[in-house]
């Protein structure tokens, strides 16, 4: 038999004392747990200068975010992976970020196929994901839910603006496909507007995704004999496909139109191979000077960065970060149902004008630059175009709810 | 028909005292137990059970494939075909038609078995490096067939195979809970593991490895050489199969990268590293290399620099792969 | 299909011609390391990307892109020998599949450490002045550069077949692609062969890299697409033959060409449709040796 331990009565105070400051510090810190956003984006591979860009703007939303006090002082933090730009990695990443790290929202993925299989792991377990990729097919129906938020722009926006700013009564335009969804997506939108104004549509020509040498398509393409030739693929066959047309002379007889033009892109493409390039983008950061948000925004990030302009990659991140923010904060809670909510009704201007969600499939309301590759009259590295016309943000940019499969 | 040859006899049993020995004579007696135990107690052991459920899931491809490459010594660059054939075929039977989990597992795997059954009859003839050569090619073709039929959702990939719940005899899981999704696959892999040990265990697992020790002297022993071979090959595609099926319901999809020789160089490696026509050797390479991967991605955005130097280390100092030199060298009696 | 002209048929082959061309020199190289050392290097798509970006890194440094054609398969060739030194001969006797795993990680590093050094997205680089436009063929106007391409290679080829018939070490490379076991009995020093035949092919991948650079720009991925393309084309011409891996070379490119004029979607997958067919007639390789590393 144990002898009755005697504790004596401070030893009691002190033990008590403990436990309740323990107990309150619990308390406390499960108020002040903080909001985990998961941000699988492709850090490695050929993305991998946009994706860090991303990263780096998210982090400023977040900044943001917890310096102006947070959500009642429970601060935001970022959880950013790196999903390799493979489907089946983002699923295993977002899983990571759901049930080892426990995060509330997920942000993220940069192409299509990511997008698509990080939505389906998200939406399986009724969690809250913004996607920032440019694809069309997470508005559609198939692969919607009441969770899936879309801040980038998607294709068929941008083939609209560009289109209906570019193509004329009578013109002839001729595309250079990718063979695969976004390039199929692209032909489809400026075709539409083609017919719509009237311009002749004279000939196609697909390649397969991630073709090297485009010497076998362009004398079929100068054949044909457009005014415009719009390259309807992206990254680095958009880079390769412009360079060699450009070789083979094909600048001299007609316009080269691309529906997404990177800053990274032209950057790393140089300006020779860009030159006279019209193209369309989400952001610029050369709007400043006639739009307040853009103006704050490239002043924050430039503080931050060692007076480095945004990209329009990573103003997307910085959008979708800070919008789902201000969701938080309206909602007053981290609750899904309640943000969700908060989402669909929210008019947010982060950086370069007024957006909101339309209903059916929660895609971003947005504007849509024209803009045009600079090679001359460069003052400053970064001013590498010149942004031509901005299509203000409306529902008709879209497809209608009923084409994408909605009731 | 083949004339039949005993089992072989088991190696005669010399006492050892050596503790490690002995530990590993009695494991490799048991190897189903001692894999069920191992595999039983692994998510405990890795920081989050995803990771452990893909660990599960490549070590099985690449248990499918070791029964080829490390038993039979056929190389093959061509294993994606059957990974997606698998994945591709549960993934659109679940979420295009509604089929239940327990029909398009097993109908995952004969079509793996099918397709391979027809690459088999084609390539058999070709030997060597040659022979790698046109697996690589027939798995590209069907890479571009699959890629081409729209139900498979081409670039995108094939969304929406949801199972979230199964029950059997009465037992409910929930797949959206990481651990029980874990012991499902586990449940599964086990099966597989115990059917691998019989075909090795069989007359069968004997002629495989006299295929691959020395073909000519196993014709001449009477064995029907290219009957055997094109076995191993059918069989070896129905392990790599399951595992894709498994790796559908897992991911809730099935990317096209599946298909990507990228995927089938992958195994290669997988099994080169754990040790080949080791037993349990390819769930090591797979832990060992799904866990580098992992750590160095988190720590750092070079992590392809470290998993090539740890290759390469590995490549130089462990020449029959971590686990078959670890079992070679408390196997050597001095 | 509408107008398929038999100039835009014409035109289409020799664009093949020129593509095969780059892909001639990866199969030589590959041919050339392969038959001799036995060795199948994962890593040569790695070493045709550090070619390119040692050319345009050497481009800029001395302003001369001739001086970079020349410089860069050197120094490439140096690093290859310093690889199969220490990395691979270690592992010679112990199978094909060591190599293979070796120069896997190889690849690795060698992406990895042009990503770091260099940057991920790439660099671009302008086609030498001296190159640009095109030239008038008769029937339709085919870029200088190309035909550059083409001569260039051609000439290497020349080069390299007289190296190899007619010279000593040339000889010593044909015997040792035979039967390395007797050219080592013979009494000939094998190891410094293979270091030299190694680097040759190391170099030559660097120089196909080098001419690539003006078609497509650099960037770290360039080695691993083209390294499928590689074997494809060794394995069609049959592994250890030169004339195999010319001839093979210049017909996946072809071929390539034709099938996106008339089958787009199937031009990916149709050099390993060719491939496929090449190896079920003939299991070893056109001009490939029966029983060669079987």
């Amino acid at each position: 038999m144990h002898p009755r331990c005697h504790v004596p009565p401070r030893r009691l105070m002190l033990a008590f004392t403990t436990v309740a400051l323990v107990s309150a510090a619990g308390l406390a810190q499960a108020q002040s747990a903080p909001i985990k956003i998961g941000l699988p984006i492709p850090l490695t591979g050929p993305y991998g200068a946009e994706a860090k860009d991303q990263a780096k703007n998210a982090e400023l939303a977040v900044k943001e975010f917890n310096d102006a006090g947070g959500l009642a002082g429970r601060r935001a933090e970022l959880l950013v992976r790196d999903d390799k730009l493979n489907p089946g990695e983002a699923a295993t990443r977002t899983l990571e970020l759901l049930e080892k790290d426990g995060a509330n929202f997920i942000v993220g993925g940069l192409s299509a196929a990511t997008q698509l299989s990080i939505n389906n792991v998200t939406r399986q377990r009724k969690v809250i994901y913004v996607s920032i990729s440019q694809s069309d097919a997470i508005n559609e129906a198939a692969d919607a839910s009441p969770y899936t938020f879309h801040e980038a722009l998607n294709p068929h926006m941008t083939t609209q603006a560009l289109g209906h700013f570019v193509f004329k009564k009578g013109m002839r335009i001729a595309f250079l496909t990718a063979d695969y969804a976004y390039g199929q997506e692209m032909t489809r939108g400026f075709t539409r507007v083609a017919k719509e104004v009237g311009a002749e549509v004279v000939g196609e020509v697909k390649h397969p995704l991630g073709h090297q040498d485009y010497s076998t398509f362009l004398p079929r393409l100068q054949a044909m004999k457009p005014d415009v030739l719009v390259f309807n693929n992206f990254g680095r066959d958009n880079q390769v496909a412009i360079k060699q047309a450009a070789d083979f002379g094909m600048k001299k007889s007609m316009r080269f139109m691309t529906p997404i033009l990177t800053y990274t892109a032209r950057v790393s493409g140089g300006p020779s191979v860009y030159d006279g390039v019209i193209g369309g983008t989400q952001y610029f950061w050369g709007i400043q000077d006639g739009t307040a948000s853009a103006k704050t925004f490239n002043a924050s990030f430039r503080a931050l960065n060692d007076g480095r302009y945004p990209s329009d990659y990573g103003a997307m991140a910085y959008s979708a970060v800070k919008s789902l923010l201000l969701a938080v904060k309206a909602a007053g809670s981290t609750d899904t149902e309640k943000v969700a909510t908060s989402l669909r009704t929210l008019k947010y201007d982060t950086y370069k004008g007024t957006q909101y969600y339309r209903g059916c499939d929660q895609q971003s309301v947005q504007s849509v630059m024209v803009i045009e590759s600079k090679a001359k009259d460069v003052k400053d590295p970064a001013d590498v175009f010149r942004v031509i016309h901005v299509e203000p943000a409306s529902e008709k940019l879209l497809r209608s709810c009923q084409e994408l499969g909605f009731k | 028909m083949t004339t039949t040859i005993k089992a072989a006899a088991p190696p005669i049993e010399i006492g050892t005292r050596h503790p490690a020995r002995r530990a590993l004579r009695a494991i490799a007696k048991h190897r189903i137990a001692a894999t069920f135990v191992v595999l039983a107690v692994f998510p405990w052991l890795m920081p989050y059970q995803s990771l452990a459920i893909n660990i599960l899931i490549y070590g099985l491809y690449a248990v499918g494939f070791n029964l080829l490459f490390g038993y039979t010594g056929l190389l093959s660059f061509g294993h994606a075909a059957f990974l997606g054939v698998g994945a591709y075929t549960a993934g659109i039977l679940i979420a295009q038609h509604g089929t239940a989990w327990w029909l398009a597992i097993p109908l995952a795997i004969v079509a793996g078995c099918v397709v391979a059954l027809a690459m088999g009859l084609l390539a058999i003839r070709t030997r060597g490096i040659y022979f790698a050569m046109v697996t690589l090619a027939l798995s590209q073709c069907v890479y571009f067939l699959i890629y081409q039929l729209p139900a498979s959702g081409g670039e995108n990939g094939l969304r929406g195979v949801n199972v979230s719940e199964v029950s059997l005899l009465g037992l409910k899981l929930d797949l959206l809970n990481p651990m029980q999704k874990y012991y499902f696959v586990f449940a599964f892999v086990m099966v597989a593991m115990a059917v691998l040990s019989r075909i090795l265990a069989s007359p069968f697992g004997g002629a495989i490895e006299a295929v691959r020790e020395n073909e000519a002297r196993a014709r001449a022993c009477g064995f029907d050489v290219e009957r055997t071979k094109l076995l191993s090959f059918v069989l070896s595609a129905g392990f790599c199969a399951l595992a894709g099926a498994l790796n559908a319901i897992h991911l809730s999809s099935v990317p096209i990268e599946t298909l990507h020789y990228a995927t089938s160089g992958m195994v290669v490696m997988l099994c080169l590293l754990g040790g080949m026509g080791t037993y349990f050797g390819p769930f090591v390479g797979a832990a060992l290399l799904l866990l580098i991967q992992d750590t160095a991605s988190a720590w750092t955005e070079h992590w392809q620099l470290y998993v090539g130097i740890v290759f390469i280390f590995f490549v130089l100092f462990f020449p029959k792969g971590v686990w078959g030199t670890l079992l070679e060298r408390l196997n050597h009696d001095r | 299909m509408d107008g398929i002209t038999p100039q835009l048929l014409a035109l289409q082959v020799f664009t093949g011609l020129a593509l095969g061309a780059i892909y001639v020199l990866l199969a030589v190289g590959l041919s050339l390391i392969f038959g001799m050392l036995t060795v199948v290097n994962f890593a040569h798509g790695a070493f045709f990307m550090l070619g390119a970006y040692v050319g345009v890194f050497a481009a800029e440094q001395t302003g001369s892109f001739w001086a970079a054609l020349v410089l860069a398969p050197l120094a490439v060739a140096a690093v290859g020998m310093v690889c199969e030194r220490w990395l691979i001969r270690p592992l010679y006797g112990r199978g094909i599949d060591y190599p293979l795993l070796l120069t896997f990680g190889l690849a690795y590093i060698m992406v990895e450490g042009v990503r770091i050094g260099f940057g991920k997205s790439g660099l671009p680089f302008d086609t030498p002045e001296l190159l640009q436009g095109s030239v008038s063929l008769g029937f339709a106007d085919f870029p200088t550069y190309r035909l550059f391409v083409i001569a260039v290679v051609a000439a290497l080829l020349l080069g390299l077949w007289l190296l190899i018939e007619r010279t000593s070490f040339g000889l010593i490379v044909r015997a040792g692609a035979r039967d390395p076991v007797i050219v080592r009995v013979l009494g000939i020093d094998v190891s410094r062969v293979w270091l030299l035949v190694f680097g040759m092919g190391t170099g030559i991948a660097a120089l196909a890299g080098v001419l690539s650079a003006p078609l497509q720009g650099v960037s770290p991925e360039m080695g691993t697409s083209v390294l499928t393309v590689a074997f494809v084309v060794t394995v069609v011409g049959g592994m250890g033959s030169l004339m195999g891996a010319v001839v093979a070379g210049l017909l996946v490119g072809v071929v390539e060409s034709l099938a996106v004029l008339f089958f787009p979607e199937a031009a990916k997958v149709s050099m390993f449709v060719l491939m496929a067919g090449v190896l079920l007639v003939r299991p070893q390789g056109l001009f490939g040796r029966a029983g060669l590393m079987a």
